[in-house]
Formats: structure tokens, C-alpha cells, sequence
């Protein structure tokens, strides 16, 4: 159900200004034009904002940002709109800024490994301009050929690879940044640091609730000469756990180590017919390097797999079959869409070696309300992603899952990890911020929000709930020593 | 390792302080108290504050209280086979991994490594309401709330006393080979502007008088195909170690000691009467000279960078000492809010980075 409209006298007066300042094409109005813009990649979060803007030009951005702020209109903004937390819904009095239109890449300079690039650039793209120096740019989450600079930015984004290579905190060394009040700033250098506090830190994964990108300056790196991937089956979910400790506590560190359980499995063999094996569990590891330090890290990890249970482990002979490898692992999300009509796709953290133990209890929990989970899981660090089928249609469902979802996360929290790896609080787990912080660290959070946005324009609602909601939700706590769900048994 | 949990009396000396708005200094072993601008406050120790609160080798993480000796973390997680990614200075027996967190300094390895800010994962502060907050966690990937535990490296305690840090570990190389190339400075830039384009296991690169040292780390395999493909005589590997906690003959002598931070493949900004050492592959200059700081900032900042007048030396008077480069007024003043943010009474360090923070 999508909300009406509401346009205050405010929004009235910004729309006119705008009418003069910026081309027509800049403005979207009609309904029909602002119905796309409603939600972002978490579909069942829905909300029509009263206007769209569509800036060229960072000047132009600072020009709607800062009548914002005077007017005191809430601005939400926005990149491709990929996000899975619902960071981009808009707000039914505001206006949704959209970046898309700034997405040139201005500069690939190989001599600093830097690409300078405006926010509404595709996190592909960067790579793929890259790539003539032989560098690229290593955060990929898996939406990389459509989501952008901006958002990922703004959600701190992952991907298959940040064991190795990091989050997109760890890729980013400068920001040009259009703050509340419509200020240009640049935070952050081409040097390896900048005096004063290191705000760069702080803005990378805000949710767009502290400033608005403009610019940004990342980090390239230089491609690996060799990359092999292992595919190992196990009969136990618990043994293929075991193993990624394992291979890390060896000392390697492998650029990716995704897991996958038996109905992730079934679900990617049925749809893209990688070749995986029946099992429970299935392990892939991407090693790379040099050619003989590539070799070396085979030999071992291969050794470490079959010690700890593996019933075989496969070696892509050949580009193609490495891409193979992956192609269910890539594919897994749309695969396990298949099994139901809709699916639900969660995002908690654990420390790797409560693995067995949380999925376990997943899986009680999807006894519980009757709902099948799928898991896939990057395994190295620790970022489970359980995707709950549903069935939106029928009657009650959707908040079944919802309710679901919220319980794994809290497991997650219950086992010294976080509600969010990678896909940001947004409009989604605002709630469960309510488990994760205590008062007075939510209470900071506001206090440094308002230390950038005095008047809150800035995605309103978003990633910190109020006090107020967490009161309201007190009974979802997680008391010390007193865990949900007591009903249900432990083991 | 003691293992001693202080958190309650210090949160008590904050909220005393808060209460009367009594400025602290905070000290941890007083290693790295020459960097930055002279202070005065009611001292507040974390020496005390020491332990290891959770190791699990396999997850990568420790969590310690910020008063744990750095070498004696260094140890425990040496016989673990791992390290602190960041390769923190010591610059001084007693040094803390608080006092590392909160100053930001990280070894030769940077570049490659990360620094402090790549390597946390989490706190517990407590901030200038004399409120114990925890952020962050103990796993790598956690987007959840703002990111404060970041915010505190290189804060230098203006934002909270650190009781608490979680932070990421690497495997100890297997190998580590030290090479040096005799060469012209230009040339030395030139090289490690190609290198940073090519995919080397490289964990140190500076260069000194003529001659470029190269650190390479990794697997056997690794690390013996770089050596062959880059060339050059073995060195001595105590460099590393004697470039991080400043003990080359460069760092000798009374004269002010300067540290820029610029982008890597400058060249060394022209100053009368100067000595050069250049760290990170190119990102930090340690430079010796006597030139005034309006000069040396201004050079720094024209190429896009920052300076720090690191040891003033003997010539500054103690009063006249302003180390930072000074920020843009829209950043001072945003900087200037997130303080009031954390610390309203500005009792933590006041002043410690600068006189309006």
C-alpha cells in the first residue's frame, strides 16, 4: 500500500525555486514519474515522495540541499536504488535526491592506483575503466553491475572478497561532500591521512544521514596475476564450518570463502546447473597471487579440506569451469527466488565459529513459523545471508517472515555479532538497533547526527530509531541472561 | 598480562569531572606524549587498565583494555602466529594499545596494511558525560550505527577514553626479505609509482641517502618470485624495525623533526636546508629542517597533502607549539560540533590537536 502525497507549503515554495533554477528535466512531479522512485531494492517498504530531483552537477545538489535545510524539508538520497534495508525509501513530505546523473568517471590515474569518480558511477564500471592499467577496484557486492558509488559508500558494501580486500571503507581516501546546510566540503586525501578527526571514517556507511556525496576518490587495486577456486562438499554442516576456521588459522587468508547450505544448493544446481554435488554443505574458496603462490595455497587448503571432512575437493581446471564454480554461488539469491514467490533476504554477522550452533537454531526457528530458509553464507567473514520464502499473497505471511528475519537477527546479537554486514540498518532493522545499542549509544548517535544535520533533513527515520521507538519495543530486549524465545529448545 | 578491569573507577573520575568540568589528561604509558600540543589536565591513567578480554586465533580478533602493553600483545599473538596488521611504534618501553589507537601511528607497512583504522573493529569509550559506550563489535564486516569506533583512532582521546579496543589481525608471513636498490630519489619514486601497479607482496618501501629499501612479505613462493622480478642486494631487517621506532641515524640531532603525509608519487616539495626520509612507498616524508611552519604547511598542502611538526626539537618554546596543520573553517567548526557531541564539557584532552578542539 503506497501512502499519498503530502505537499506542505514548504515543499510548494521549494518546487517553484527549483521550476527556475534547474533545467525542467531536473524536476519529476507527475505521479507516474515519481511511482518508480517509491522503493528501493527491499520491495516491500513503499513510499511515493512528493518530488524527485535530478541534479547534473554537484553545485546543483548543494543548491537543493541547502533550500532544504532552510525550508525544512526532509531529503532522501538515492543511487541506483539497489539497497536491500530500504536506506532510500522517501519520505511522503520530502524529496528524493537522485545521484544517477552524476556518473562520470573523471579520472583513472594509475601512477597513485586512484580512480576519482562522481557518486552516481556504476561499482563496475569503475573496474572496467580500470582495467586497461591492469588495476580494479575491490568491493563488489553482488548488485556491482547496477548499484553505485554513492550507495555503496552509504552502506559501507561488501561483497564475495572483503577478507581479503576489505569493505568499501577500506577503498575509499576521499570524499566531496555536500553537508546539511549545503556546504561543499572535501574530507579525506590523496595522502595517506588528513588532520582532525577522521571524519572520512565516519561518513563511509551513514546511510546517507550525514551529508550527501558528491565526489569520491577510491582506491584501485592491481589485478592478481593467477586466481583458482576449490569447490568442497560436506556431509555436515558443522565439519564444513570447522573448516573455514581451519583454513584461516593456517595462515592463509583466501580472497573469498563462501558457504552454501543443502537447500541453497539444490535450489543454484536447479537453476544454473553449476555441477554442485548433493550435500550439506558446500564450500568455495577463491585463492590468488602469484602462479606459484596460487599453487602453493592450493596444495594446502585442498589438504586442510579433506582433514576436515571434505568428500572430495574439485580444482577448476579452466577459466570456464572457475566461472562455473561460482555461477551457483552468484546465482543463488535469483535460484532460491524460484523455490517461492517471494523471498526475504537477511544480513547478520556472527563470529565464525558459532556457525554450526546459529544455523542450527535457524533452522528450529523455521520450524517455528513454518517458513523454509535457504543459506548462503560468506563463511570467511562471518555474513550470513538466510533467505526466508514466503508468499506475499497469502494472508499474514509477509509478517511472518518480517518476524522471522527480526529473530535471526537478534540470534545474531545473542552470538557476539550484529544485525547488518553489509546492507545497512535503513528503514528495515531500525528495530533491531534497539536490540543491538543501549540508550546512551543511540543517544551519541543522535547527538552526532544532529552535530552535521541540526534540522534532521537528511533521510529522516532512517538506521537510528528514537529512544521513544525502542521503549515502545522494550519487550523485544534481549535481557541479560533472558533469551527470546524461551519456548524453543536449546542445544 | 594483568589482567585488571578499571573500567569502573575511570568511569568514575569522568563523571567527577564531567560534573565539575574539570579538564583530564589522559595518559596511557607516556610513550607518544610529545605528539601533539602541550596540555595541562588532572591526569587519568589506563596503565592500570590492562588485559586481553577475548583471543580467538581463528576469528582473526583480539580484544584488549586500552592500558595492555604493546609488547606484551605483541607477544601472545606472535605465539599464535599472528600480528597486529598496522605495525604500531612503540617509541617507548611502556607504549599501550590505547595510546596506539588514539594517536593513529602505524610502521612501514601502512600502505599495504592498513593503518590503525583498517585493523578496528570495535570499543568501549567512555565519553565526556562519564557514559561507558560500546560500538562496533568483534566481527569483521558490521554496519550497524555509525562507525565511532574509527572515529576514535588518531582522536587522541578527544572524543572518549578508550577502555576498550577490538581489532583485526593478519597471519605472520611466512617469509620476509629485505632488499635495497642504490638509486636517485627520482628514480625510487618512478619505481614505486609502477609497483603500485602490479600485484607484489610488498610490506615496506623507504628510501634514505641513495639508496631504496625494499620489505617483501609472504608466502615462500610468493616472496621468491618478487625478489627475483625486483632485484637488488639482501639488506639488514632490523631497517624496518629501527625506521618504525625512529632509531636511524636520520631521527638523531636537535633539529625540528617534520612528518608529511602527500600523495605517493610526488616528489619532495623544495625547501631550503632540508634532509629527506621517505616511508609508505611514497606517502609520509619524514624531513628534517629548520624552516618555519607556515612554510612547511604551505609546501605540503600546495602538493595536496598535510605536515606535522612531529619533535619541535629544542628550539620551540613550549607555548608556541602548534603541530597540526590547520583546518578549513567549514571542517574546524564541523569538528568543533562533534567534540560537543561526545565531550560538551571539553574535560577530555582539551586541546590536545588543536586549541578550539
Amino acid at each position: 500500500m503506497v501512502e499519498s502525497v503530502v505537499m506542505s507549503e514548504n515543499l510548494i515554495q521549494l518546487q517553484r525555486e527549483l521550476q527556475q533554477q534547474l533545467p525542467p528535466e531536473a524536476l519529476l512531479t507527475h505521479p507516474a514519474q515519481l511511482t518508480p522512485y517509491e522503493c528501493d531494492g527491499l520491495s516491500a517498504h513503499r513510499q511515493r515522495p512528493a518530488l524527485v530531483v535530478l541534479p547534473e552537477s554537484a553545485e546543483q545538489v548543494a543548491l537543493v540541499v541547502k533550500r532544504c535545510h532552510q525550508l525544512q524539508i526532509p531529503l532522501v538520497a538515492r543511487g541506483a536504488g539497489t539497497g536491500l534495508s530500504g536506506g532510500a525509501l522517501p519520505h511522503r513530505e520530502g524529496v528524493l535526491l537522485s545521484l544517477a546523473r552524476l556518473n562520470r568517471i573523471l579520472a583513472i590515474d594509475p601512477a597513485r592506483a586512484l580512480a576519482r569518480v562522481e557518486p552516481g558511477v556504476r561499482n563496475l564500471a569503475v573496474s572496467e575503466a580500470a582495467a586497461a592499467h591492469r588495476l580494479y577496484y575491490a568491493p563488489d557486492p553482488s548488485s556491482q553491475i547496477a548499484c553505485t558509488i554513492g550507495g555503496n559508500i552509504a552502506e559501507n558494501a561488501g561483497g564475495v572478497h572483503c577478507l581479503k580486500y576489505g569493505l568499501t571503507l577500506h577503498n575509499v581516501v576521499a570524499l566531496d561532500l555536500v553537508l546539511a546546510d549545503g556546504t561543499q566540503v572535501t574530507i579525506g586525501s590523496e595522502a595517506p591521512d588528513t588532520p582532525g578527526y577522521d571524519l572520512l571514517a565516519l561518513l563511509i556507511g551513514s546511510e546517507g544521514m550525514l551529508g550527501v556525496v558528491v565526489g569520491a576518490t577510491l582506491r584501485l587495486l592491481p589485478q592478481p596475476e593467477t586466481v583458482q577456486v576449490l569447490l568442497a562438499p560436506f556431509d555436515e554442516v558443522t565439519a564444513a564450518a570447522e573448516c573455514v576456521g581451519a583454513i584461516i588459522a593456517a595462515g592463509t587468508i583466501p580472497a573469498g570463502l563462501e558457504m552454501m547450505d543443502r537447500p541453497a544448493i539444490a535450489a543454484a544446481e536447479a537453476f544454473v546447473h553449476a555441477g554442485y554435488p548433493d550435500c550439506a554443505a558446500l564450500l568455495l574458496c577463491e585463492l590468488d597471487g602469484s602462479g606459484a603462490e596460487v599453487a602453493a595455497a592450493v596444495a594446502q587448503v585442498s589438504a586442510i579440506m579433506r582433514q576436515q571432512g571434505a568428500t572430495e575437493v574439485r580444482i577448476a581446471a579452466t577459466p570456464a569451469e572457475r566461472a562455473l564454480f561460482w555461477k551457483g554461488r552468484k546465482a543463488a539469491f535469483p535460484a532460491v527466488g524460484r523455490l517461492a514467490p517471494d523471498y526475504y533476504c537477511m544480513d547478520g554477522t556472527i563470529p565464525r565459529r558459532h556457525l554450526a550452533t546459529v544455523l542450527q537454531r535457524i533452522s528450529e526457528l523455521s520450524a517455528h513459523y513454518g517458513l523454509a530458509v535457504a543459506n548462503v553464507f560468506h563463511a570467511g567473514d562471518g555474513n550470513l545471508h538466510p533467505l526466508i520464502l514466503y508468499d506475499a499473497n497469502r494472508a499474514g505471511e509477509l509478517a511472518q517472515a518480517e518476524q522471522f528475519g527480526a529473530a535471526i537477527l537478534q540470534l545474531c546479537v545473542e552470538y557476539g555479532g550484529t544485525i547488518t554486514g553489509e546492507h545497512g540498518v535503513g528503514s528495515e532493522k531500525i528495530d533491531q538497533m534497539c536490540i543491538q545499542f543501549q540508550d546512551q549509544a543511540l543517544s551519541q548517535f543522535h547527538a552526532i547526527k544532529a552535530a552535521f544535520d541540526p534540522h534532521a533533513i537528511l533521510n529522516p527515520g532512517k538506521a537510528v530509531p528514537t529512544l521513544h521507538r525502542c521503549a515502545e519495543l522494550g519487550a523485544m530486549h534481549v535481557h541479560r541472561g533472558e533469551l527470546p524465545f524461551p519456548e524453543l529448545e536449546r542445544f | 598480562m594483568a589482567d585488571r578491569d578499571m573500567s569502573e573507577p575511570l568511569q568514575q573520575q569522568v563523571m567527577v569531572a564531567a560534573e565539575t568540568r574539570q579538564p583530564l589528561l589522559i595518559c596511557g604509558g607516556g610513550s607518544k606524549r610529545f605528539y601533539g600540543r602541550p596540555i595541562n589536565g588532572d591526569p587519568i591513567s589506563t596503565v592500570e587498565h590492562s588485559g586481553m578480554v577475548s583471543y580467538e586465533p581463528q576469528e582473526l580478533v583480539v580484544t584488549v583494555r586500552s592500558g595492555t602493553p604493546l609488547t606484551e600483545l605483541e607477544a601472545v599473538l606472535a605465539d599464535a602466529g599472528q600480528m597486529l596488521p598496522f605495525e604500531p611504534p612503540h617509541l617507548g618501553e611502556q607504549a599501550t594499545i590505547g595510546g596506539s589507537v588514539a594517536t593513529a601511528l602505524a610502521g612501514p607497512c601502512r600502505p599495504w596494511r592498513g593503518g590503525v583504522r583498517e585493523s578496528i573493529l570495535g570499543c568501549e569509550i567512555i565519553n565526556g558525560r562519564g557514559e561507558r559506550l560500546t560500538f562496533g563489535g568483534r566481527v569483521l564486516k558490521n554496519v550497524a550505527g555509525y562507525d565511532v569506533s574509527r572515529l576514535m583512532v588518531g582522536a587522541q582521546g578527544t572524543l572518549g577514553l578508550l577502555l576498550e579496543v577490538s581489532l583485526r589481525l593478519l597471519p605472520r608471513p611466512a617469509r620476509e626479505v629485505t632488499l635495497v636498490q642504490e638509486c636517485d630519489a627520482t628514480t625510487a619514486l618512478t619505481r614505486l609509482s609502477q609497483w603500485r601497479q602490479q600485484p607484489l607482496p610488498l610490506s615496506g618501501a623507504a628510501y634514505l641517502e641513495g639508496q631504496l629499501w625494499l620489505r617483501l612479505s609472504g608466502s615462500e613462493a610468493a616472496v621468491t618470485a618478487a625478489q627475483q622480478q625486483l632485484g637488488g642486494e639482501p639488506g639488514d631487517d632490523h631497517f624496518w624495525s629501527q625506521l618504525r621506532e625512529q632509531q636511524l641515524s636520520f631521527f638523531a640531532g636537535e633539529a625540528p623533526l617534520w612528518r608529511l603525509a602527500l600523495p605517493a608519487d610526488l616528489p619532495n616539495p623544495h625547501l631550503a636546508d632540508s634532509r629527506w626520509l621517505i616511508d609508505w612507498g611514497g606517502g609520509q616524508r619524514w624531513l628534517r629542517s629548520a624552516a618555519d611552519r607556515a612554510t612547511i604547511q604551505q609546501a605540503a598542502s600546495a602538493l595536496g597533502g598535510h605536515a606535522t611538526c612531529y619533535r619541535a626539537g629544542t628550539a620551540a618554546g613550549e607555548h608556541d607549539i602548534e603541530p597540526f596543520t590547520p583546518l578549513p573553517p567549514p571542517l574546524l567548526a564541523l569538528q568543533q560540533r562533534l567534540r560537543q557531541a561526545f565531550d560538551p564539557g571539553r574535560i577530555l584532552n582539551r586541546g590536545r590537536l588543536y586549541a578550539a578542539l
